[in-house]
């Protein structure tokens, strides 16, 4: 029994066998799938750390190409953005209704002549300005560009004063403003990695505990939480995040992780109890009971690493679970702070976007959202697998 | 029967306290004086007095829970905080239009999902059932928003099969015109994880033994699929189903909200960006209602389904 074997108290001057996290770890490194996936997740993970602190994708705040520079990795084009570009990338059917027609032309579209307008206007716009529309009346702009010049030169030591020349392509492409898509999807990896991990992490904790505590006592704290437990589970999830979202005034990470986190423990809550329900009773538990090992000992320090699989799977499933509610959030507007890009703040973007046919920041964000969420999928599954004591 | 359906009627009563409780906590305690919100950005003292008394915020907290359980009980939440339109006549207008696309979703999901789950199982562990585990799963990965973004934009704008949005007065012409799209788009994603979860529920049955005598007394594949399998392997289903249910009436806010139909999800976003309580109040606690009595409907059906199960 693994549940024996993990308890440092019975292995004394017995033969060692391979612990389960030993076994554990060997089937997973022979499941080829889940090497890849997990090197996929690591290679994200590393990604958001670097750009947490601050070691790529620093300056993804940049406007350093012209609005909407289209990217020029997947086809060969020096124009401007002036009309839609297309190419063979994984944003899906879109690109190929495009690519027939560069210059498209909805009939049906009552907008049709104000794009046309738009378009034409974002053509000529090359300067310095933050918003075509904008720029022939604003103002600020000498203000602005002073400022810029500035910021330029106190933000990056070895980096030349930010030049009013722009790019006209990037490999990538660029947004509304002209900062690049690459860096700034990176930037919004490391925003939505960064919650849903923090908030798998508290909705975790959070439900390991009080499951813990209904598990191991029972009776009168058992009927306490699990009727708490029922309240929680009884309002369907995203109406509960909503109505969170509708209370709280002020945006942050902070706030997102505090929600998703707070409202999503559920399932970790009644799978943890049951464990705890199955464990309390056994032998090695009663043997350090009768040794004196007091309850938080009994709890925490003999039964948790004999459920703590359980647990490290929930952890991850919901890893998944947050990243997407938070992309979910942020694109309605109750998520992270409009200063802070998300996957979810650059799909907002996109949706308006798409219509002037400037389908970059879809595909990178869709792209890196996607890869990392199936190869966290994948590992989820493939680390279920490799944990369960009963495939030994 | 009965004894059990009041029985568990009963136990509803403390966990719709404690969801009332939750929401009372939520929005008159950690949501602060509203009297502001109402009252806009030019508003004098004297204003906000007298919507403070409108509203019974200045009662201590006990009265002010108490007017909350009436309001739940007499199903009358006054009107809403921006429209003025009363919450009973928000929730009346507005549902047809969510169950005119959830239900064809639901009946489509269901049958289509449970269909290829048999098919993908019927074949376990061969090429095409991990190839369609691995297209599940990629599709899985891939957010709503980003299905709802493209497919409105090709199909409806570049292609014109659909209109864009909205929603008409005829139930044939919202059904079939302005409810497609948003079925289409719902039901893509609600396909993989569902056919993923069925396909596991599938797997469990296939190789019991009575699987086997079924085949060993010459039955055809069909009828041991459809008929044994399906009918074992239909109480987890049922569940998922089941809280599937009141998830509809709000799940398919985002579609409802990229097609402005007028249903329940769009309003509730709607409420959320005007912090409308009235709103979002009425709409939390009758959807736990619905959630706690979904729940009750499915552990009847475990019943109808397969008599071996017990209601205690």
């Amino acid at each position: 029994m693994s549940a024996v074997t993990a308890n440092p108290m019975t292995q004394i001057g017995i033969e060692r066998s391979p612990g389960l996290w030993a076994l554990a770890w060997k089937r997973l490194m022979a499941d080829r799938i889940a090497v890849v996936s997990m090197v996929i997740v690591i290679f994200f993970l590393l990604l958001s750390f670097a750009a947490f602190f601050g070691l790529v994708a620093k300056d993804w705040n940049r406007e350093i190409a012209i609005n909407y520079a289209p990217p020029t990795l997947f086809k060969d084009s020096h124009k401007p953005s002036s009309d839609t570009k297309a190419g063979a990338v994984d944003s899906g059917p879109a690109v190929d209704g495009a690519a027939a027609k560069p210059e498209f032309i909805n009939d049906r579209d009552p907008l049709r002549d104000t794009i046309n307008e738009l378009k034409q206007q974002l053509g000529q716009s090359t300067g310095a300005a933050v918003d075509s529309g904008i720029k022939i009346v604003d103002p600020l702009a000498d203000v602005m560009a002073e400022l810029r010049k500035q910021l330029g030169r106190t933000g990056d030591g070895s980096a030349k004063v930010v030049e009013e020349k722009r790019l006209d392509y990037l490999p990538f492409g660029a947004d509304k403003w002209g900062r690049d898509v690459l860096a700034k999807v990176i930037q919004g990896s490391e925003t939505s990695i960064l919650v849903g991990f923090a908030a798998a992490i508290v909705a975790t904790i959070m439900g390991t505990l009080l499951g813990a505590l209904a598990g191991y006592y029972g009776g009168k704290t058992d009927d306490a939480l699990n009727w708490f437990y029922s309240i929680f589970s009884s309002i369907p999830y995203i109406l509960l995040v909503l109505a969170i979202a509708a209370v709280l005034k002020q945006k942050g990470v902070v706030t997102v992780v505090l929600i998703l986190g707070l409202t999503g423990w559920t399932a970790i809550f009644r799978l943890v109890r049951a464990e705890y329900l199955k464990h309390k009773a056994r032998d090695y538990v009663r043997a350090a009971n009768a040794i004196g090992a007091s309850h938080s000992r009994r709890m925490f320090v003999h039964i948790f690493p004999n459920i703590s699989h359980v647990v490290l799977v929930q952890l991850s499933l919901h890893v998944v679970l947050f990243i997407k509610s938070e992309v979910i959030l942020s694109f309605l507007g109750f998520g992270v702070p409009v200063d802070v890009v998300s996957w979810g703040s650059m799909l907002n973007e996109s949706q308006n976007e798409l219509i002037l046919g400037y389908w970059w920041q879809l595909a990178a964000a869709t792209a890196f959202m996607a890869v990392l969420v199936t190869a966290f999928s994948l590992f989820t599954d493939a680390l279920r697998d490799a944990l369960d004591p009963k495939l030994k | 029967m009965m004894a059990y359906i009041v029985r568990r009627l009963w136990q509803i009563l403390p966990t719709m306290a404690g969801v009332i409780l939750l929401i009372f906590f939520l929005f008159n305690v950690v949501g602060g004086d509203p009297a502001y919100l109402l009252a806009g950005k030019i508003s004098n003292p004297e204003q906000i007095a007298n919507i403070r008394k409108q509203l019974g915020i200045d009662e201590p907290y006990w009265v002010q829970l108490w007017i909350f359980v009436k309001q739940v009980v007499t199903f009358d939440f006054g009107s809403s905080w921006s429209t003025n339109e009363v919450v009973s006549r928000i929730f009346a207008t507005r549902l047809p239009a969510s169950l005119m696309i959830g239900i064809p979703l639901l009946v489509l999901e269901t049958i289509i999902a449970v269909c290829v789950a048999l098919a993908v199982a019927y074949v376990r562990g061969s090429f095409t059932d991990r190839a369609a585990m691995v297209t599940c799963t990629v599709a899985q990965s891939i957010s709503i928003l980003v299905y709802i973004i493209v497919f409105q934009y090709v199909l409806a704008y570049k292609f014109g099969w659909f209109p864009v949005q909205g929603w008409g007065n005829g139930f044939f012409e919202n059904l079939f015109k302005f409810a497609a799209l948003p079925v289409l788009i719902a039901l893509v994603v609600s396909l993989a994880p569902n056919i993923r979860l069925y396909r596991t529920f599938l797997l469990d049955e296939v190789n019991q033994d009575y699987v086997r005598t079924a085949r060993a007394k010459g039955l055809s594949e069909n009828r041991v699929m459809f008929v044994h399998v399906l009918r074992n392997a239909s109480i987890p289903i049922i569940t998922n189903l089941m809280i599937q249910l009141p998830g509809l009436l709000v799940g398919l806010f985002l579609i409802e909200r990229f097609f402005s139909v007028p249903g329940i999800g769009r309003e509730v976003i709607l409420a959320v960006e005007r912090s409308d309580f009235p709103v979002i109040k009425a709409v939390t606690v009758y959807v736990a209602l619905a959630t706690m009595l979904a729940n009750l409907a499915a552990d009847l059906m475990y019943k109808a389904v397969d008599p071996r199960v017990e209601l205690k």
